[in-house]
């Protein structure tokens, strides 16, 4: 999303308003989730019970792991803009192949957690999640379509820094135009807050 | 406030943005293009495109209708049909018309700016309007037939039925993304790009309601995105989310699909509003009356039109508290509606009116809007609702507004601006015949609906009652003379692209806001440089610009 602010025609350039997109389009990112956290909050007031037996066979470990893998990957993030703001390119692009390396982290973390939910049958449609009351198969149904719906953000995510990854060895982002590197941040933490409500909702209420 | 930012002689135009100024020529030149002004064309050449489609299923349900047992199509063939004719009416018609079409060419230069924002941005939006829009065509023709489900997509039907839902919903989803990405362009640009002196109350009122549309598609669009999607997961990968049997609350998704779709409806309707808010004054040659409560009612309709969905659903069996909430608060959303019909009423009082096709579509569109808004109130009443649930009375309400309404603004935008935007002037007298055909048409058409959906005629229905038989009769009569109406007046704005008179005035109407001071057509950057706005939008003195003569013109 933001490599869109330059005209082609006519050389014009305003990082306010770049920014402003950006929050704007945010602020709808937001919302998408925020139809998912309604459904999540109306299905747990119906089946308060079920969510509780449910979210008991949660991996609180991988979990709390993937929470610091991301919270930290926010701070690398945030410290490769201020980097780039004082002119350190060097610094700033290894701080933008950290935070990359830890988004790869957090899917190889979420993969294991997945896949032992699978080999324990609990994948839509599974003989034994079928057989359970229906407010488990909301509780796994809300789990696999919300995480699964980050980790398609925390995809997206990755391939922009792989972008500003790019820009910055081309000099395109540098010391006196970073709104790119910053615009890249502000998703990078809308990836981050997201998940910072999944995990409690989902691993740490039972 | 004329000719002083721009420098013309009689004879020495600058070159339109027509002509091809990149580095790419032909066709590339267009498809390639982030000229506001080009992306424009491409969305019209779409809106129209699709709405020749959708008008072609409405006219086939109309002759499908005119026997109570079946007539030309089988059952299920009537069921796609209908949710054709509204997934392509809703979704990719009148949402994007004029937002797409108008909102794309003349909001940078109403006011003042050289291009959107985000340029690229908005050539993606295009794009993923155009993906979308094939999508669904493509729908159609694929083995497993089109969505029959209603445009409403409702569960658990949705999730059951085996026709090709999941190509319907993620073109709905895909439209909707580009619609976002639209509302947020439009925002920055009215936020960032105002030319000096500008201020927001210098603003038009068509840039007022683009900016309360661009406030609710960014965000009541979303909800429906994911609640659509959701239905596609649930369909592809079974997950339980909505479907009863796997423990999931239907009605919870009718929620999350009228959060959006309320609003959509006035994503639809206000920048209706914005345009015969332009037209009005400049055909009665009166400065707007009230224009601050114009601006305004735009921004309280985005407000409170985002806290009525549940009168949607009176039927279903919410709380009374519920239903008595959602009641009060439909009524209060007529209010900020009312005030912008009162002011163009007030405009056109003591005006010099002229008639000219533009203004008679703006006034059609009062007059039909008014009838659809009326009959919504109605069914705002919970004890009255409860009766017209799910009738034509709805089906009538829904074409007063969104025919009447955005339909009638779509055409008088056409008459407005399209000889601004390519230099030439249709037929006057033609475009008048054409108007009464449409005008005279519609009402055959939708009256009816009105009176046997109070007589109790079930929507969606293939086979009916024989005595709502001699409605059905009227209506798709009416429907022949729209549709002929709908044909003069698209051969005759076509014609008018090669045939019709060129236009070397820049101010063809005598309209007072800054897309009557460029060239005609634009030059490529619109203004040679940013003018410096003094004036208020709509301040009629002596005409200080050459208006075209009548005779100069046919």
């Amino acid at each position: 999303m933001s490599t869109e602010n330059q005209a082609v025609i006519h050389v014009h350039r305003d990082d306010v308003g770049a920014r402003m997109g950006m929050w704007l389009f945010l602020l709808s990112e937001f919302l998408l989730f925020g139809g998912l956290f309604l459904m999540y909050s109306v299905y747990r007031y119906n089946h308060q019970h079920d969510f509780h037996v449910a979210a008991e066979g949660m991996n609180v470990f991988l979990g709390t792991a993937n929470t610091l893998i991301l919270l930290t990957s926010s701070l690398t993030m945030a410290l490769a803009i201020a980097a780039m703001q004082k002119g350190n390119k060097i610094l700033s692009l290894t701080l933008q192949i950290i935070t990359f390396l830890f988004g790869v982290a957090f899917l190889v973390n979420k993969f294991f957690e997945w896949r032992a939910e699978f080999r324990a049958g609990n994948y839509p449609g599974s003989p034994i999640l079928t057989a359970k009351p229906s407010g488990q198969i909301l509780y796994y149904g809300l789990y696999y379509t919300m995480v699964g719906l980050h980790g398609v953000h925390v995809i997206v995510g990755m391939t922009i820094i792989a972008f500003m990854i790019r820009f910055t060895i081309k000099g395109i982002i540098n010391k006196d135009n970073y709104v790119k590197l910053e615009n890249a941040g502000l998703y990078w933490h809308l990836v981050d807050i997201i998940w910072i409500f999944l995990f409690p909702l989902f691993y740490l209420i039972t | 406030m004329s000719n002083s930012s721009i420098a013309l002689d009689g004879n020495g135009k600058l070159p339109s943005y027509l002509i091809d100024q990149g580095k790419h020529k032909g066709i590339l030149a267009w498809l390639l293009s982030t000229d506001h002004k080009r992306i424009a064309i491409l969305y019209m050449i779409g809106v129209l495109s699709f709405f020749a489609v959708g008008v072609s299923l409405g006219f086939l349900i109309r002759l499908e209708l005119l026997t109570p047992e079946g007539t030309i199509v089988s059952a299920q063939a009537y069921n796609e049909l209908f949710t054709l004719h509204g997934v392509i009416m809703i979704f990719i018609v009148v949402i994007p018309a004029i937002p797409g079409i108008f909102g794309n060419f003349f909001l940078p230069i109403m006011i003042g700016a050289k291009d959107v924002a985000f340029p690229r941005l908005n050539l993606l939006s295009w794009y993923l309007y155009i993906i979308g829009g094939t999508m669904i065509l493509l729908s159609m023709v694929l083995p497993g037939g089109a969505a029959d489900t209603g445009w409403t997509f409702y569960i658990p039907y949705s999730v059951r039925t085996g026709t090709n839902m999941v190509f319907t919903l993620s073109a709905v989803f895909i439209l909707g993304f580009s619609s976002i990405l639209t509302g947020m362009n439009f925002l920055t640009t009215i936020h960032r790009m105002r030319a000096p002196g500008m201020g927001w109350f210098k603003m038009p009122l068509f840039a007022w309601s683009l900016y309360a549309t661009g406030w609710i598609q960014l965000l009541a669009t979303p909800i429906v995105g994911i609640t659509l999607l959701l239905v596609i997961i649930e369909r592809v990968f079974g997950v339980g989310l909505f479907d009863p049997t796997l423990g999931g609350d239907p009605m919870l998704f009718q929620h999350m699909f009228w959060m959006y779709s309320h609003p959509a409806v006035y994503i639809i309707i206000v920048p209706a509003m914005g345009v015969i808010s332009e037209i009005i004054p400049v055909f009665a040659h009166r400065t707007i009356f009230g224009y601050k409560f114009i601006a305004y009612s735009s921004i309280a309709i985005a407000v409170f039109g985002s806290m009525v969905w549940a009168h949607h659903m009176f039927a279903v069996g919410l709380s009374n508290n519920a239903e008595f909430i959602f009641s009060l608060l439909t009524f209060l959303v007529a209010i900020p509606s009312a005030i912008k019909v009162f002011n163009w009423t007030a405009t056109l009082y003591k005006g010099s009116i002229e008639l000219e096709a533009p203004m008679l579509y703006a006034l059609a569109f009062i007059f039909l809007f008014s009838i659809g808004g009326l009959t919504g109130i109605i069914q705002g009443a919970l004890n009255v609702d409860i009766y017209l649930t799910d009738t034509y009375f709805i089906v009538g309400h829904i074409h007063y507004v969104i025919f009447g309404g955005t339909g009638m603004a779509l055409f008088a935008a056409l008459h407005y601006w399209l000889p601004k935007m390519f230099g030439r002037m249709y037929n006057k007298k033609v475009a008048k015949v054409a108007f009464w055909h449409i005008f005279v048409g519609f009402n055959i058409l939708y009256f009816p609906f009105l009176i046997m959906g109070w007589l109790g005629m079930p929507r969606r229905s293939y086979h009916y009652l024989p005595r709502f038989q001699i409605y059905h009769v009227i209506a798709t009569v009416g429907s022949w003379v729209l549709v002929a109406g709908l044909l003069i007046m698209f051969i005759n704005l076509l014609r008018s692209l090669r045939y019709g008179k060129i236009i070397t005035e820049n101010n063809i109407w005598g309209g007072e806001s800054l897309e009557w001071k460029v060239q005609t057509p634009p030059i490529a950057e619109n203004f040679e440089e940013i003018p410096v706005v003094t004036a208020a939008p709509y301040e009629y003195k002596e005409n200080d610009e050459p208006v075209l003569e009548k005779e100069e013109i046919v």
